[in-house]
């Protein structure tokens, strides 16, 4: 019997008798990092990275039972040694690793090899089994450098401004709705936010993280403060009745679906920035030969392809399964009510 | 190509038409004459002929990016498109270098008659040296297929403001047979002095469709009635002792339907009228899918021409001992088309589309549901004062079809989206009952809204029984109202139908699986309706 096993609630290991992002409530969970389809309500007790505790309790709800740990800190269960080390997907998200009598296994969760200047860079940790996710596993899929983007996305912003009109963002509320904020042009005006983006900020403050100075866009503010400036929000409210206290406004949405043009045209967003928060074609492959591994198990998105492509392009033991994880878009419903931070 | 490129871009990212109109206008203003004639060329679906065939395209692009083919294909499936799929798989590279759309063209024109290890160098040369977005734009210009959301009516606006002339001399002088490649943009769109080509079509005026009932339209009085013939738009011009028939996508397709030469037999020198081209065999209408037969043909032979022949039903006269009557009202168009046919001899390519009768709404609301033994898809509602439009315009024609057929369905097979749907399943594959087995009918990927193809896909996720390839069996759980507009008999089909235009009309949320509809039920639909 293999340390780790897939089942109906999640990864579990049997000799620890803990589950890795359960999707059913569980006894004991650890979080790889705190997007909802890896951190879900109802589990008795949680361990995850400590960056993620303070928005794991705001999404979760403050009394969870948590415990938190460092990167590199091993905690021993059991005899099975786990450890959190840096997966570079948003803020505290980390890949797990176990270790039982030999054998390693790595589960990454969602990961990226691009620095985005908020999250501990991702690590390749060695290992014999390695859990990948495939998003975006195909090779058309390839990100720009953080920097270029930015710059696209100022110059967006800037013609806002110039037209007289608020530029409005639709961003994941945790992790790109930060790589926004921290990284775009401040000079050019004011960042406003939505109150799931500013509820994320606060708790991401709180946790010790820092984030560039942003105002929630309250009543207190009329269409004719926002012209010219930024608003940072989930995708879900692009167009919803909540964007008409804003204003003449242009719409655009940051993902790395962005890539594809009929994606692009899809959405009705004036525009597409491709940034995403998952590894691209180069960015798997290097995540998964940087592991040594020789079985990869390859969860959500391209699986087939990415499985074959593991295969027969390098000879690795690779398998498809089936998760309930969803990749980029899994957070696109969120944020459509939301309390007053 | 950087201009054309970025004028491609620009229109790309707007779904707001004055943005798109102002972009073009910016572009017209700016660009040389001899770039202008091809870049309005190719948004009007003219390109140069094809230099070298997709395969081709394929292959060197395989080579150049070293992937196996079974991973090409499936990226291409994802991506919906060849162009935007070979332009991204190979390596970026960094362009100073800036050659405009008029080179690429000609370079495109001259590569035809070069061997096929030139053809290959030059076009991997050029792939090296366009930046992505360019490289796009230059592979569709080979593959064709732009979609760049310029309809004629956006062009005519665009080109009516950069040259201060009127929109519908515009979009007059845009339709029919020009060639890029020998006409000039002053030819085109300014000249008056040459000599009218014969064969240039009138745009065609298209109808809004009637959501509500006719009751806003006004008085009864005001408006004729005719049924909705299914079959393809058709204008046919007699000029000069020569025929002509162009469809509504603005193609010549005299050849395609060459009975319809003859009349010149019978029409006046200067005619041109509009109409719906069927099949009419035996005394009445046939069903779409003879005509389906006929369309694209090339050649057409004998058989065909005996399976399936054609009549033109005329509704309208555009022109009239070689006048514009456009600008004349719908009454008198109709009284000159009357008496065009009251002189006719007998004959089977023109047939008159009769005025239906009728004194009050409620009358006509009764015929429109009995429409579908009139072998039409429903009624047509003309404004008696109104004159012939340009392109689709709303308040003088209205289309006011008859409910589609329907039937509940239990979705089973469901594949991933392509192009704008790619991250999604939006693909899917829908079964009736047949005794105690689901028996699939038909595949249908629109008619949701984004939100439900969300939650429908979220579903396919978890609730996957078999992976075949890019499709996966889902539990069958999900039933939905299936809406279309014909039934006909299939044998490539397992059920024995195949259906016209099918769509999911709802999600059938209060349907339990074992309440969708029988194979039976579809049969019965087939004896009525097929
Ligand atoms: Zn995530
Ligand atoms: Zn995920």
């Amino acid at each position: 019997m293999s340390l780790l096993t897939f089942n109906k609630n999640g990864i579990y290991c049997k000799q620890a008798d803990v589950y890795i992002d359960p999707w059913k409530p569980v006894k004991r969970a650890l979080v790889t990092h705190a997007h909802s389809d890896h951190a879900r309500s109802g589990h008795q007790k949680y361990l995850a990275h400590k960056r993620s505790e303070t928005v794991l309790r705001l999404r979760l709800g403050v009394d969870i039972n948590l415990e938190t740990v460092e990167f590199g800190e091993v905690k021993t269960i059991n005899g099975v040694k786990f450890s959190f080390h840096p997966a570079g997907h948003i803020p505290g998200s980390a890949q797990i690793r176990a270790e039982y009598k030999g054998e390693i296994w790595v589960v990454s969760g969602d990961y990226k090899v691009q620095e985005d200047g908020i999250s501990t860079p991702f690590e390749p940790i060695a290992c014999q089994h390695f859990i990948t996710e495939s998003t975006f596993g195909l090779p058309i899929y390839k990100w720009e450098q953080q920097p270029v983007v930015i710059n696209e996305i100022n110059q967006w912003w800037q013609s806002c401004k110039e037209k007289g009109k608020v530029a409005v963002i639709g961003a994941y509320s945790l992790g790109k709705a930060q790589r926004i904020i921290n990284h775009v042009d401040q000079g050019i005006g004011r960042i406003f936010t939505h109150g799931a983006v500013e509820n994320t900020n606060q708790a991401l403050r709180e946790g010790g993280m820092e984030i560039a100075p942003t105002t929630y866009v309250s009543d207190e503010f009329s269409k004719k403060d926002f012209a010219g400036n930024l608003v940072v929000c989930p995708p879900g409210a692009l167009g919803s009745a909540w964007m008409k206290r804003l204003g003449p406004a242009e719409t655009a949405f940051g993902s790395g679906w962005m890539a594809l043009r009929g994606a692009r045209r899809r959405r009705a967003a004036d525009r597409g920035f491709v940034l995403s928060d998952h590894a691209d074609w180069d960015g798997l492959n290097t995540a998964v030969l940087g592991t040594c591994a020789e079985n990869i198990y390859v969860t959500h998105g391209y699986q087939t392809a990415y499985t074959r492509w593991l295969i027969e392009e390098y000879g690795l033991n690779a398998v498809a399964v089936k998760t309930l994880y969803e990749g980029e878009g899994a957070e696109e419903q969120e944020g459509k009510e939301v309390k007053k931070p | 190509m950087k201009q054309f490129a970025n004028l491609f871009m620009q229109l790309d990212q707007t779904n707001k038409t004055n943005t798109k109109v102002a972009a073009l206008v910016d572009y017209f203003d700016k660009a040389p004459d001899e770039e202008k004639v091809w870049a309005i060329a190719i948004m009007s679906h003219r390109r140069p002929k094809r230099p070298v065939s997709t395969r081709d395209l394929r292959e060197w692009c395989q080579e150049e990016t070293g992937l196996p083919e079974w991973l090409f294909d499936e990226t291409y499936h994802v991506v919906g498109d060849l162009a935007e799929t070979i332009a991204k798989l190979l390596p970026k590279v960094e362009n100073t270098e800036d050659r405009g759309l008029l080179y690429w063209v000609n370079f495109l024109i001259e590569l035809r008659g070069k061997p096929q290890e030139e053809k290959k160098k030059q076009i991997l040369g050029a792939w090296k040296e366009l930046e992505t977005f360019e490289r796009f734009v230059f592979n569709k210009l080979i593959t064709g297929g732009f979609r760049m959301g310029v309809s004629q009516k956006l062009m005519t606006r665009a080109l009516s403001q950069h040259l201060e002339k009127d929109p519908a001399e515009m979009a007059h002088r845009l339709m029919g047979n020009w060639d890029p490649a020998t006409v000039t943009f002053y030819d085109l769109l300014l000249d008056d002095s040459v000599e009218a080509d014969t064969s240039k079509p009138y745009p065609f005026f298209l109808a809004y469709q009637l959501e509500d009932g006719p009751e806003s339209l006004g008085s009864p009085h005001d408006w004729f009635a005719e049924y909705k013939w299914d079959g393809i738009r058709g204008q046919l011009i007699f000029r000069n002792g020569e025929v002509f028939l162009w469809s509504r996508g603005e193609e010549l397709v005299t050849d395609q339907y060459p009975e319809l030469k003859a009349v010149a037999e019978l029409l006046p020198e200067g005619t041109v009228l509009d109409g719906e081209v069927l099949v009419y065999k035996d005394g009445q209408i046939q069903g779409f899918s003879l005509l389906q037969k006929r369309i694209g043909r090339k050649t057409v032979g004998a058989k065909m021409l005996k399976d399936a022949p054609v009549v033109l039903r005329c509704y309208d006269v555009l022109e009239w001992e070689g006048k514009d009557l456009r600008q004349e009202t719908q009454e008198f168009r109709r009284e000159i088309l009357e008496t065009l046919f009251a002189g006719l001899p007998d004959n089977n390519l023109l047939q008159l589309s009769e005025l239906i009768n009728f004194k009050s709404w409620e009358e006509l609301t009764a015929l429109r549901e009995d429409a579908r033994s009139q072998y039409s898809e429903g009624l047509m509602l003309k404004a008696k004062k109104g004159t012939y439009g340009v392109g689709r315009k709303k308040g003088d024609w209205w289309k006011w079809k008859v409910d589609a057929l329907t039937v509940d369905a239990v979705m089973i097979y469901a594949m991933r989206g392509h192009g704008r749907r790619a991250n999604l399943y939006t693909d899917y594959t829908f079964a009736v009952w047949d005794g105690d087995t689901l028996v699939p009918f038909t595949k249908a990927y629109s008619g949701l809204t984004d939100e439900e193809f969300n939650k429908v896909d979220s579903f396919v996720k978890r609730n996957t029984l078999e992976r075949f390839g890019p499709v996966r069996s889902v539990k069958p759980e999900l039933v939905f109202e299936i809406a279309f507009e014909g039934i006909q008999k299939s044998t490539r089909h397992k059920s024995g139908i195949a259906l016209r235009f099918p769509r999911m009309k709802r999600w059938r949320k209060d349907k339990p699986p074992n309440e969708a509809n029988t194979l039976e039920d579809l049969q019965d639909l087939l004896k009525l309706y097929g």
